[in-house]
């Protein structure tokens, strides 16, 4: 980790300063910093993450802000080191730039498990910094928006502060170890006061500084507490702007329907009947759809209904059923895309044995925003507003889509209305500039219908496993869990023109770097054919492999007759693993005895944070009911506590909005569910009140967006299992249980 | 014909066909952005808007049905510079991560709180039960709402 750290301080961080010999690996280009993408933006574009103008300090926190908080938690760590007052800040997304590549988003890609700290695994985790920044990868996912920014954007602001003290020591003729920062300000040994804001030409001006040293935990004023979140108040009062939002003057609304064959052709349209409804004003061939121009986006999708089509049919199998069958016809030797765990012989079964199938449905996004982006072509330039998880392919795209070169794209990154990887796609950039290139001149609002937005995925995978395993003495002999879907990856490369050769690791992740230490201990991927257009859904490929992996070892200490909690304990020895274990054991009470409820535990450490959740249900004249809810998160280091118990409920929620509702089904090729009345998220009164409790022993500070929400079917099926005596093997667990 | 309503405390008139859902009209046809389309079927409650003080869901509340009506919407109920007691109790509680479905869930819990000054648990998630929320901020909407009804209780 040190040598990465060195790397990524001296050459991105600094923006335009020389570089500092020392680098350890790598090659000149790499070690070449990325030109600064607000240099001339500002009068004081200090680094590519700092600029000061007259009014104020902005911090540009280039990750999507879709929910999560990250801009509060950017924007702090750069302030800690700025000595910048937490009601001064003020950020914004930034542009689409090579400088603001994410580092940490190939880094837990390599085949080494997040406990394993050896010298060869963190090697190749520094080795990943290389293709990220050559690809300019800057991507919001893969819960890596913290761990990449820890030492950079802290960097940036001591950088930052340490050229604003050179500035006011060269002004005031006085050595910059006589002055000190405050509250935006530095301050002479005599009392003089010079805001950044007046500082801020000359410091930008000269070369700047080596990154000091940064500040050490105790003397942290912002980063550890609870801070206000910056976009807390203009999301309570209307006035937070989403990409919908944007209002330009003679502005129109469309909407686009594409064939509902997700991918397939349109051989036809016949539009008139919707040219003849007020409001609708033109109607524009997409190739596999069409887009509807209206004076609202109302009379835009009365205009959508109100066409005809003729689409080709699905190029993928028809039905459910039929993808199932295919996913069943997978589980075998020539399927084989990796087998990333086999430690001793799990043919050597012993004692009691079990085997068991899982299945889960794909699922869709179904963010409370539908798919939307505003765009405006003029003067053979294109301005694009979109939430996007992905700006530089998204800008990248668009130009494409409205035949433009690239930097004649100005790409706005929005607030987001949700993300969890839907916004990471590019079809509602492209279809936006597709809409705006066919009307030059007029600014164009681009909404998809709820309807449009369920349907036309990306979808997390349809997926299966096949677990056998053996229990002796009380102890896990062995464990065999084989895991079958088709492939993210290979759809995502597709659509991003991005090559996937090899494994895709999405397909056992959140099953094969679990801490246990069954001896004889297998977990296989198969590759099932492709189907729809697969992607990145919450805690990607441990969204379905946390319930497998969950699931059997639950099923497996029952039939050893162990508490499940316990028997888990007995199988882990990664110390902040069986912390989170112990903590929610504490939390909920577990083993005191519960007249009509029952406790259910899972344990997944994704995204390198081991997490424990337990459930409690209860048996209601009205059905069943989620009466308690517990998690416990080792994160390393905990930034914003607050912000990060948000998101450990939030995703807990979200994974039981899925475990309990969530399925996407085909027939005919099409998806059958339409909106939140046929695929309804969890609701408030099924919520239970959730308590999180952060631990901070793990060595390496880790992301949180993801890592509550793979344990929380399992856990809630484990909890069903224990009150009622089924156990659940599929999802949605609506399918098997009532709730209230 | 063009329809004359009083949004936020101002006459304004809308020059769009009757049967245009009320959301469309304050969203496109006012550039009341505030208020937000999640469904389109009533579903999801995030375009909750007051009408008559009455929380409503204007994406199926038709525009020639409110004529005369007052309507208030997010922008109305207060703003960041004078917060109505809802929308400082959201912000105290930090409700909010998306944001995207906050304006209908403040509306609905004004709306609620108006009706019922001294709401039960129950009664809370009652009135919340229609309003969606997919980063699942309902544990901070309970305590929020219970916030706000002291806050009001006060003044």
């Amino acid at each position: 980790m040190g040598r990465l750290r060195t790397i990524a301080r001296r050459t991105f961080l600094i923006g335009s300063a020389a570089i500092v010999g020392g680098v350890a690996f790598g090659t000149y280009a790499y070690r070449k910093p990325h030109a600064n993408p607000i240099a001339g933006a500002g009068i004081g574009a200090i680094t590519p993450y700092v600029l000061i103008d007259p009014e104020g300090v902005t911090i540009i926190t280039p990750r999507a802000e879709m929910g999560q908080g990250i801009h509060s938690t950017l924007a702090a760590l750069v302030a800690e080191e700025l000595d910048l007052p937490w009601d001064q800040v003020r950020v914004m997304h930034g542009p689409p730039a090579a400088a603001y590549y994410n580092a940490a988003m190939l880094e837990e890609g390599v085949p080494f498990a997040p406990t394993d700290e050896s010298w060869l695994a963190e090697t190749a985790r520094g080795a990943m910094a290389i293709p990220a920044k050559f690809l300019a990868l800057q991507i919001t996912g893969g819960s890596t928006s913290t761990p990449d920014a820890y030492e950079k954007m802290r960097a940036a602001g001591a950088v930052a502060r340490a050229a604003l003290v050179q500035a006011a020591a060269r002004r005031l003729g006085v050595g910059a170890d006589t002055l000190t920062t405050q509250d935006g300000a530095v301050i002479a040994a005599d009392g003089t006061r010079i805001p950044y804001t007046d500082l801020a030409v000359e410091a930008a001006a000269s070369d700047l500084p080596a990154v000091p040293p940064l500040k050490p935990r105790e003397n942290w004023r912002l980063l550890g507490t609870s801070l206000p979140r910056i976009d807390m108040v203009e999301k309570s009062t209307g006035t937070a702007q989403f990409a919908g939002d944007i209002r330009l003057p003679g502005m129109r609304f469309a909407t686009v329907r594409m064939n509902p064959a997700i991918g397939a052709a349109m051989n036809g349209f016949d539009a008139t009947a919707a040219l003849a409804l007020p409001g609708v004003e033109q109607v524009i061939d997409l190739g596999r759809g069409v887009a509807v121009v209206a004076n609202t986006t109302w009379a835009a999708m009365q205009g959508a209904n109100a066409i005809t089509f003729d689409w080709a049919a699905a190029s993928y199998p028809a039905t459910s059923e039929d993808m199932r069958a295919q996913i069943a016809a997978a589980f075998a030797a020539e399927t084989v895309d990796a087998t990333p765990r086999n430690d001793g012989d799990v043919t050597q079964a012993k004692g009691q044995t079990l085997q068991a199938e899982y299945h889960v449905p794909p699922l869709a996004h179904a963010t409370m925003e539908p798919q939307q982006a505003t765009a405006h072509l003029q003067d053979g330039r294109l301005e694009l507003w979109v939430g996007t998880q992905a700006p530089g392919f998204a800008r990248k795209a668009a130009a494409k889509a409205a035949g433009l070169a690239e930097e004649n794209v100005t790409l706005h990154t929005t607030l987001m209305g949700g993300g969890f990887g839907r916004r990471s796609e590019l079809d509602a950039s492209v279809y936006a500039a597709q809409v705006a290139a066919a009307m030059p001149g007029t600014p164009v609002l681009v909404t998809w219908s709820r309807e449009e937005d369920m349907a036309q995925g990306p979808f997390r995978p349809m997926a299966s496993a096949r677990f056998a395993g053996s229990v002796a003495d009380g102890r896990i002999e062995t464990f065999d869990l084989a895991i079958a879907a088709p492939s993210i990856m290979e759809t995502f490369g597709e659509r991003f023109g991005v090559p996937m050769a090899g494994p895709d690791s999405t397909l056992s992740q959140g099953a094969w770097e679990q801490p246990y230490t069954f001896p004889n201990y297998r977990v296989t991927a198969h590759r099932a054919p492709r189907t729809v257009p697969l992607g990145f859904w919450r805690s990607v490929g441990a969204s379905h492999n946390g319930f497998f992996h969950e699931g059997a070892v639950d099923e497996l200490a029952h039939l050893a007759g162990v508490d499940p909690l316990e028997f888990r304990l007995q199988h882990i020895t990664h110390a902040p693993s069986r912390r989170v274990l112990e903590a929610v054991a504490d939390m909920s009470g577990w083993g005191a005895p519960r007249p009509n409820r029952a406790l259910g535990v899972a344990f997944v450490l994704s995204f390198g944070v081991p997490t424990a959740e337990v459930i409690e249900v209860e048996d209601t004249p009205q059905g069943i009911r989620l009466t308690g809810a517990w998690a416990a998160v080792d994160v390393g280091t905990a930034l914003d506590p607050r912000n990060i118990e948000s998101q450990v409920s939030g995703a807990m929620v979200f994974g039981l909005s899925a475990a309990i509702n969530g399925q996407i089904t085909f027939a005919g090729g099409h998806v059958e569910q339409q909106n939140y009345w046929d695929y309804e998220p969890l609701r408030l009164h099924q919520c239970p009140e959730i308590g999180v409790r952060i631990l901070e022993t793990g060595s390496k500070i880790r992301g949180i967006g993801e890592p509550g929400t793979p344990p929380a079917a399992p856990a809630l099926a484990n909890a069903l299992f224990a009150l009622t005596g089924t156990r659940a093997r599929e999802l949605p667990l609506s399918k098997t249980f009532s709730f209230a | 014909m063009p329809t004359t309503l009083t949004v936020n405390g101002t006459r304004a008139t809308v020059d769009l066909p009757d049967d245009t859902p009320l959301l469309w009209a304050l969203r496109d046809g006012l550039n009341l952005t505030g208020t937000k389309y999640g469904c389109g079927v009533a579903a999801c409650g995030a375009c909750t808007v007051l009408v008559d003080g009455v929380a409503q869901r204007s994406c199926q509340t038709a525009l020639a049905d409110v004529a005369g009506a007052t309507v208030t919407t997010i922008e109305g109920l207060g703003t960041p510079a004078a917060l109505h007691a809802v929308q400082a109790a959201w912000i105290d509680h930090q409700v909010a991560q998306c944001g995207y479905c906050q304006s209908g869930q403040i509306m609905q819990a004004a709306s609620l709180l108006a009706e019922n000054p001294n709401p039960s648990a129950q009664e809370i998630d009652d009135a919340m039960d229609g309003n969606l929320c997919r980063c699942g901020t309902y544990p901070r909407i309970r305590a929020a709402v219970q916030d706000a009804a002291s806050r009001l209780k006060e003044v």
